[in-house]
């Protein structure tokens, strides 16, 4: 199961962001993006999940093999833990809730409402989202925002799992995971250079 | 070459540029002629007296307050099925002018209403009608500046039209059912055009000509500011980079 | 689907769902009108039907802001529209969750505020079966409403002015159903009209709620 990105080129409210982007994930491999805000990480992680429009070239991948995961955690405060993963699990069609549960450590805290999770328990419970899937290619846009070095390290040791299981990640981050095998790519490569011609139409011809 | 190529900013700046000052011109023109004959050198009529020669100005405004939204909503589909960016900014460059024609319509209508009913509104269905229209049009309105991102924005507010006018329809329809109702009614019927009299009738062609063309006019107009305001801001974005 | 409904459901009936809101402010509205314009039983009975069905649609209003906001806000319309229901099912799913933690009490509490607004006693049946007939479709147009205005920050006024010139039709031939039945007019004509109307927009606008989304979550 690999995903294969040829010449994508990304536009943002008529602006070119990237252009001409070219990278495969075959299974197994973990690909973090590297760049400055405003460089296209998570332009480049929605397009992939189906959440904006391709400007030009092409990606491979089959809908079903594709969980993305956003800045935010998806969880409700009212719900406890069990109703947040039952929701999820109901969505996606997955019956291995309570195995996922306890891959995530998050047994023991099934019937506490959700409101009342510690910041790492809460990106756990929101990590568990994935797995409910049975996606293999996860899309994650910054999955250890705000998150301490305990359970920076837990986020990444679970990615690491997942990828040495045969799935595939591709995510944005700031700081350095400790991911084995992780291979990196730099955005700002494919950053529009000056001399393009822009994609907005309204910047063509000399009209004032 | 097809009709499609003026969908392009570029040429459809070339081309209206071009046309503006002609249409202009014969607009003002034929709106001049349409209303100094119906004013001035047309005969009182029997029933209503000079009150009748605000026919020139209502029934014009009325029938653009109509057809404005039709042009949005044909503008609207267009940039929803082919993305043509002139098409989603002409939409938006025809709705305050749709309003303004409705508001004309609805206070010239008020103003003769006022000598022939005793009384400037009534509930009658066709003025609800119109007030319903204008409604529909400040919705559309509001929510073409409250959102920031302009092709977001002509993406919402064409779906918008596309169902505020399956809805205002129903509403047109819904109006007379109530009406009846209330027993209220035919008395108050502004059916006039049926009845109109010769003499009236050129000089009232005169003016729903002028009318389409002063519609036309303005519409190329604001399109043009809108077309200048966006190529503004792609040029501020590309600065800041 | 089904989860998705459910879970709305569970959320709308929990502390700050604003399931009570929307009775409580359904009863203020209706004991405003004999505070605002006289306790006279026979006025009150011949504007019983309109002030029902208007303080319905109001009612109705003030919970439509929140069917796509709060998931919007979490990021869980985000993740929704990554999984495998299409949106427009998600829109359908929460229209008719809208419908039963809103449109389905407001017609069980109507009768008894209709008896505090003296509505005759043969009126109650035309009344239940004009609001069960026409809330479903205040829920999906409302609901398209709020797809319309998911991305824009405190969108609530701005959906009103969307929503309400939309609830026309409903609001005519709602509140025709009673007022015809009142002066013995026949009344079956706008109650079939009424549920056209309901299953129209059942049908119609989940499609254009998704279009609507599409577009919003870019």
């Amino acid at each position: 199961m690999s995903l294969k990105v040829e010449n994508l080129t990304l536009t943002r409210g008529g602006r070119t962001i990237l252009s001409d982007v070219n990278f495969s994930a075959p299974a197994g491999a973990c690909l973090i993006l590297r760049g400055e805000n405003g460089s296209g990480k998570t332009t480049l992680l929605k397009t992939l999940a189906g959440l904006l429009p391709v400007e030009a070239g092409t990606f491979h991948a089959p809908d079903e093999e594709i969980a993305y995961s956003g800045h935010l955690d998806a969880i409700k405060a009212q719900l406890t833990v069990r109703e947040n993963l039952r929701f999820w699990a109901g969505i996606y069609d997955a019956s291995n809730m309570d195995a996922v549960a306890n891959t995530l450590s998050l047994s023991d805290l099934m019937d506490r409402v959700a409101g009342t999770l510690s910041a790492g328990q809460r990106r756990r419970l929101g990590l568990a989202r994935l797995f409910l899937t049975g996606a293999k290619i996860w899309l994650m846009d910054e999955p250890t925002t705000s998150l301490d070095g305990h359970t920076t390290k837990l986020v990444a040791a679970l990615i690491a799992d997942h990828c040495a299981q045969g799935g595939s990640a591709i995510l944005s981050t700031h700081v350095d995971l400790d991911i084995p095998k992780a291979q990196t790519l730099d955005l700002t490569e494919f950053a529009p250079t000056a001399d393009q011609p822009s994609a907005d139409p309204f910047l063509a011809g000399d009209y004032t | 070459m097809s009709l499609w190529q003026y969908a392009n900013p570029v040429k459809f700046m070339a081309l209206s540029g071009r046309v503006l000052p002609t249409l202009t011109v014969l607009s003002a023109c034929l709106l001049i002629t349409g209303l100094i004959w119906g004013f001035f050198f047309t005969p009182d009529d029997y029933q209503q007296g000079s009150t009748v020669k605000i026919i020139f100005l209502h029934v014009p405004a009325a029938m653009m307050a109509i057809n404005a939204w039709v042009m949005m909503l044909v503008a609207s589909l267009i940039w929803l099925v082919r993305r043509h960016h002139v098409s989603a900014l002409a939409a938006k460059a025809a709705a305050p002018i749709g309003i303004t024609m409705t508001l004309i319509a609805i206070a010239t209508g008020a103003i003769w209403g006022k000598p022939m009913w005793g009384t400037y509104w009534a509930w009658d269905p066709r003025l609800t009608a119109f007030m319903i229209l204008l409604v529909f049009y400040f919705g559309y309105i509001a929510l073409w500046s409250a959102i920031e991102d302009s092709d977001m924005a002509a993406d919402l507010t064409s779906i918008l039209c596309m169902v505020g006018s399956v809805f205002a329809l129903m509403s047109r329809y819904a109006v007379n059912f109530w009406s009846q109702g209330l027993h209220q009614g035919a008395s108050l019927s502004l059916d006039k055009e049926q009845h109109v009299h010769d003499a009236f009738f050129y000089p009232l062609m005169i003016c729903i000509i002028a009318f389409i063309l002063l519609f036309i006019t303005l519409v190329l107009l604001r399109t043009r500011t809108e077309i200048r305001l966006r190529r503004a801001s792609a040029l501020v974005a590309r600065g800041a980079k | 689907m089904i989860a998705l409904l459910r879970r709305d459901i569970v959320l709308a009936f929990r502390s700050g769902g604003g399931f009570g809101l929307t009775l409580g402010f359904f009863l203020i509205l209706v004991m405003f009108v004999p505070l605002g314009i006289g306790s006279d039983a026979d006025i009150l009975a011949r504007i019983a039907p309109g002030i029902l069905w208007i303080g319905a649609i109001l009612s109705c209003l003030l919970s439509l802001e929140r069917i796509f906001q709060i998931d919007y806000e979490d990021g869980a319309l985000e993740a929704l529209a990554t999984s495998p229901i299409p949106l427009e099912g998600i829109a359908a799913a929460k229209a008719m969750s809208h419908w039963i933690t809103t449109g389905l009490p407001l017609t069980l509490v109507a009768a008894p505020l209709g008896y505090l607004l003296s509505l005759p006693a043969d009126l109650y049946g035309w009344l239940i079966a004009s609001l069960l007939c026409g809330t479903p479709a205040l829920s999906f147009i409302g609901t398209f409403g709020a797809a319309l205005t998911v991305g824009i920050k405190r969108g609530g006024l701005l959906l009103s002015l969307l929503v309400l010139p939309l609830y026309i039709p409903t609001l005519i031939f709602g509140a025709q159903t009673v007022t015809r039945a009142s002066v013995n007019l026949p009344a079956t004509s706008a109650l079939m009209i009424l549920a056209a109307i309901s299953l129209f927009s059942i049908v119609v606008m989940p499609f254009a709620a998704g279009l609507a989304l599409r577009a919003a979550l870019k």
